[in-house]
């Protein structure tokens, strides 16, 4: 083994004047000055790779912290289900039944752009073990993906790359991919965003907590052996901004072996089974200097960890890359001395490599040797929690006053029949509405045999309990065209919609997690998009009674000086007592009842239509009423728990055109829609009513004999119902009379040609 | 009725075939791939997955496992064996059924509900369809492309062993490139079964595109039975 000199405590306490990489490893210099003040000398040099990958932006959330305070300010009432909330792996929600599920979105933004296969795979793989380390088993997977424009040459580097990606780690560990989103925009070119979503279930006695306590506990390494991947992914990578001629630090992004996970996450339920278990924690971004801190950090002593047992795959690594690595597939354990060999033993029936690298102390440092020589020396805490905060300059952004001046009132709209016929196929054909069945088809959605729902439909449902059916429906949304004009509104928006698509699907809307996909934090004018964000996402949360259970923050995500829409992807949980009373989003049995609830204004800002027709972006985005969603949201509920509704589809892009098209192409049944009445009441014409965004609406199918009882539920919560028509199986055709017919053959070409036509002739 | 169920590391569909045997009526037994046992069962199902990880090929590893040691030869013996996905190329592998396994024809990852039609009835897992019948099941795969040489593809029409065919609309292509658009085959004797499809993933209302996955299940039983 060839290590350098060892840089020990011993030597940086008599050796102070010696020059440090301090800001080569991203550290700002007040920061350098706060480790040699926490520490009384200046730091080894594993002591700095630790500080240096824990302190960055991806790990303290520095920049974010302040504003992040916000999410925990809840009610009792939004406590009631929350079993485990912000600052674990992952927080856990009550589903009832003594059931317990985990669930959280993750961003993999910076290593999927510079290599797009293991980037997205290494992020299914991190938000997987996230959920492991919980306790729970994972039970599904999604993705929200965005790219650069669809025509762009580097998209057709980037995608395929990531749909591969996410598609081969989560296809090989067996989990099935149950929805997502697909979003292109020219913002996203040079930073793509992949967010990785996974949920798992548990008992709620199985929940396991990152904490090393109890002294002489055994700490234990197990998995994969440490390699050099990933080093310095972190703070490099994740915290640094791409210059326009792109990054050429590709070593630092982590290479995946889905079989070795899915190994991990058998061996682990059985560990967790024979509860042999007392705290454990995922090695992902900073590898072993995130676990081994947090753990001691979490836990009432210190730790001691002879880094040299760590098994390696090369054995040329340094002590501050083994720290640093963030080689896939790893997990720590704190394991009582009489546990260990059964522990062993369950591991060895996996073939999992697991050692003893270290033990619970009573002291109150953490203690890392090498070869004997103490080399870190710190209090865990230091490195894990009390990072630096930062309260960043804030400054609403110049532009947004022109932005928002620049409504789409005078933009050229169709005068007639052929021209709505016109703007609704332009707009199914759209990169962001066109059936995205060449990606989704590359995910295995039966896998477990749990699925009721999935992609296409507005949420993934799957099963939990299969005695019961009891289950959970997910749905992560977000419109950053929306956000980029208003940012507080966008981010409610994202919620809204979420928590729409998962009371369409009949569940009870139940916790959040989010992932912030943001600019520079060190630009004023994103610090108070992020802000606004924030602030949006907390209020609008209290205000529907939920949750944030946690979540990821993503920062730096520009190209030069040009930042991304400010992009809060929100993910709603809820739960159904059994999933195969689940509302599907496409209807199917001729002669039901279509209604439309909720009114209709003209609100087309950020609207897909103008960016399809017009390629414009201004004004300001749809109202936010999160009383009416909540409204809403009881009315879908109870009306698919009642059986009162055969199909419901929420209305967002595209608006009452693309949710009818949608829901007559799912399985292939038209429909004849009248929309007279309801242009009359809302004082609104045909092209607005079909195409405008407002929030807070759905279309609902309704068997015939139901129609007393479901609008007896809409009159009950005072909200705007009223029949546009009915399901009709033997058109084949969307039919808007008085305005066009489009049959299916058109539409469904326009609608499933646009992704093949540029990467299946690749 | 005990029907057993292989779990190598990095099998994936093996609880769902659990689930299958289990609703379709019969007992699931798991079995375990270091172990050199079958535990007295009556049959036996190789599950989807990427076992051992795929990495070499798949189902090259799988075959050396302990358990195929008990299993190829009882296989021989009339044992009725179904391979799913990468069940059956683990059997290809195993030289239980002739041919190979290559990827997909366009290279990507394949899931979708598939429409089959059932070419032989007489065999241990499908004595329960019509002949011709069509049934749809769920596909998923990357390595799904049967291959075989012309001498091997004669045989398996001539002896009637093609037990499942893709059915592809006209003008159109099966989903991987299978030769001849073959999903599925059985050895000579037709105790033991391979398809790329999975049976197991459409037997269970609301979870699925249809319930025909039960028929290969509730076949084997009957089978088993009346033997």
């Amino acid at each position: 083994m060839t290590q350098g000199a060892l840089d020990t405590v011993a030597a940086a306490a008599s050796s102070p004047e010696v020059e440090q990489p301090w800001a080569d490893l991203g550290l700002k210099s007040d920061e350098y000055d706060r480790i040699r003040e926490i520490l009384g000398r200046r730091p080894t040099s594993a002591e700095l790779a630790m500080y240096s990958v824990m302190w960055s932006e991806h790990c303290s959330y520095k920049s974010s912290k302040v504003h992040l305070a916000q999410f925990s300010d809840s009610t009792e009432a939004m406590k009631e289900k929350l079993l485990v909330g912000i600052g674990e792996n992952a927080g856990v929600v009550d589903i009832g039944d003594g059931w317990a599920v985990t669930f959280k979105v993750e961003s993999h933004n910076h290593p999927s752009y510079v290599e797009p296969y293991q980037g997205a795979a290494t992020g299914v793989g991190g938000i997987v073990r996230d959920i492991m380390s919980m306790g729970a088993r994972p039970i599904a997977v999604m993705d929200a993906l965005r790219f650069g424009a669809l025509d762009h040459p580097d998209t057709l580097r980037v995608l395929p790359g990531i749909v591969a990606g996410v598609g081969g780690y989560g296809n090989c560990l067996g989990l099935p991919n149950i929805g997502g989103e697909v979003v292109f925009d020219s913002c996203y070119q040079g930073n793509p965003l992949v967010n990785a979503l996974s949920v798992g279930k548990m008992r709620i006695e199985d929940i396991h907590l990152a904490k090393a306590s109890g002294v002489g506990n055994k700490v234990v390494l197990f998995g994969a052996k440490t390699g050099g991947d990933g080093i310095g992914g972190v703070s490099v990578l994740a915290s640094e901004t791409f210059d326009a001629d792109g990054p050429a630090k590709r070593p630092a992004v982590q290479v995946g072996d889905p079989f070795a996970e899915k190994v991990l996450i058998e061996c682990c339920l059985d560990l967790y089974a024979a509860h042999v278990v007392d705290g454990i924690q995922d090695l992902g971004g900073a590898g072993l200097s995130c676990a081994t801190s947090e753990l001691a950090s979490n836990g009432d002593g210190g730790m001691r960890v002879w880094l040299d047992r760590v098994p390696l795959r090369d054995a040329s690594l340094r002590v501050e890359e083994i720290l640093m690595s963030e080689s896939q597939e790893r997990m720590m354990a704190v394991v009582e001395p009489g546990r260990l060999e059964e522990f062993m033993a369950i591991a060895k029936r996996w073939d999992v490599e697991a050692t003893v690298v270290g033990e619970v102390t009573d002291g109150k440092n953490l203690e890392v040797f090498w070869a004997g020589e103490l080399v870190v020396d710190v209090p865990p805490r230091s490195v894990a929690h009390d990072g630096p905060v930062y309260n960043r300059p804030m400054q609403r952004p110049a532009y947004l006053d022109a932005l928002q001046a620049n409504v789409p009132d005078g933009l050229a709209r169709p005068a007639d029949g052929e021209g709505l016929k016109a703007a609704l196929l332009a707009l199914m054909a759209s990169p962001n509405l066109c059936d995205k069945s060449w990606i989704t088809n590359q995910y295995d959605r039966y896998v477990m045999g749990n699925t009721a729902l999935a992609t296409p439909d507005d949420s993934g449902v799957v099963r939990v309990d299969e005695e019961t059916g009891r289950g959970v429906a997910i749905s992560t949304d977000c419109n950053s065209r929306y956000a980029k004009l208003d940012p507080y509104a966008g981010a409610q928006l994202a919620l809204a919609e979420a928590y729409r698509n998962v009371s369409t699907a009949g569940a009870v809307p139940l916790a959040i997690s989010d992932c912030l996909n943001f600019g520079s934090p060190e630009d004023p004018g994103v610090m108070w998009q992020f802000a606004e964000a924030v602030r949006g996402i907390a209020e609008g949360c209290r205000t529907l009674g939920i949750p944030v259970t946690g979540g990821n923050v993503s920062l730096y995500n520009q190209t030069g000086e040009e930042a991304i829409h400010p992009t809060p992807v929100v993910a709603v949980l809820g739960v159904m007592d059994d999933v195969a009373r689940r509302t599907r989003s496409g209807w199917k049995e001729p002669d039901q009842v279509i209604y439309l609830l909720g009114t209709t204004a003209d609100e087309f800002g950020g609207s897909a239509w103008t960016q399809v027709a017009h390629d414009h972006l201004g004004g300001l985005p749809p109202r936010v009423d999160l009383d009416r969603e909540r409204r809403l949201g009881e009315i879908l509920v109870d009306a698919s728990r009642d059986g009162l509704v055969g199909a419901a589809h929420d209305l967002s892009e595209g608006g009452l055109a693309v949710a009818l098209a949608e829901a007559s192409l799912r399985n292939g049944v038209g429909a004849r829609i009248l929309l007279d009445e309801v242009c009359e009441r809302d004082g609104v014409d045909a092209f607005t009513l079909l195409f405008s965004e407002t929030a807070g609406r759905a279309i609902v199918a309704v068997p015939g004999d139901e129609q007393v009882r479901f609008t007896d539920l809409c009159v009950a919560r005072g909200f705007a119902h009223a029949r546009i028509g009915v399901v009709d199986d033997e058109g084949g055709a969307l039919d808007v009379q008085g305005q066009f017919t489009l049959p299916f053959a058109e539409l469904r070409t326009a609608h499933t040609a646009t992704l093949p036509a540029i990467f299946a002739s690749r | 009725m005990r029907v057993g169920v292989v779990t190598f590391p990095g099998s994936l569909d093996d609880h769902d075939a659990q689930r299958a045997v289990r609703l379709a009526g019969g007992e699931p037994v798991a079995l375990w791939h270091g172990d050199d046992s079958l535990r007295d069962v009556d049959a036996v199902v190789l599950p989807g997955g990427f076992s051992y990880g795929d990495y070499l090929r798949a189902g090259a590893i799988a075959r050396f496992a302990p358990v195929m040691s008990a299993l190829v030869p009882a296989a021989k013996g009339g044992l009725p064996v179904l391979g799913i996905c990468n069940g059956f190329q683990i059997l290809c592998e195993s030289h239980l059924l002739p041919g190979a396994m290559i990827q997909n024809d366009h290279r990507t990852f394949i899931c979708r509900d598939q429409r089959l039609r059932v070419e032989n009835a007489a065999t241990a897992w499908t004595s329960g369809f019509e002949q011709g019948a069509e049934i749809t099941v769920v596909l998923k795969n990357q390595d799904g492309q049967y291959v075989a040489d012309r001498r091997t593809l004669h045989q398996l029409e001539g002896e009637g062993r093609v037990v499942f065919r893709y059915v592809v609309e006209e003008g159109g292509r099966n989903p991987n490139g299978s030769y001849r658009d073959i999903a599925g085959i059985t050895n000579e004797r037709g105790n033991v079964v391979g398809l790329m499809p999975h049976p197991e993933h459409a037997v269970e209302e609301g979870y699925g595109p249809s319930l025909d996955g039960l028929t290969f299940f509730r076949s084997v039983l009957s089978s088993v039975v009346n033997a």
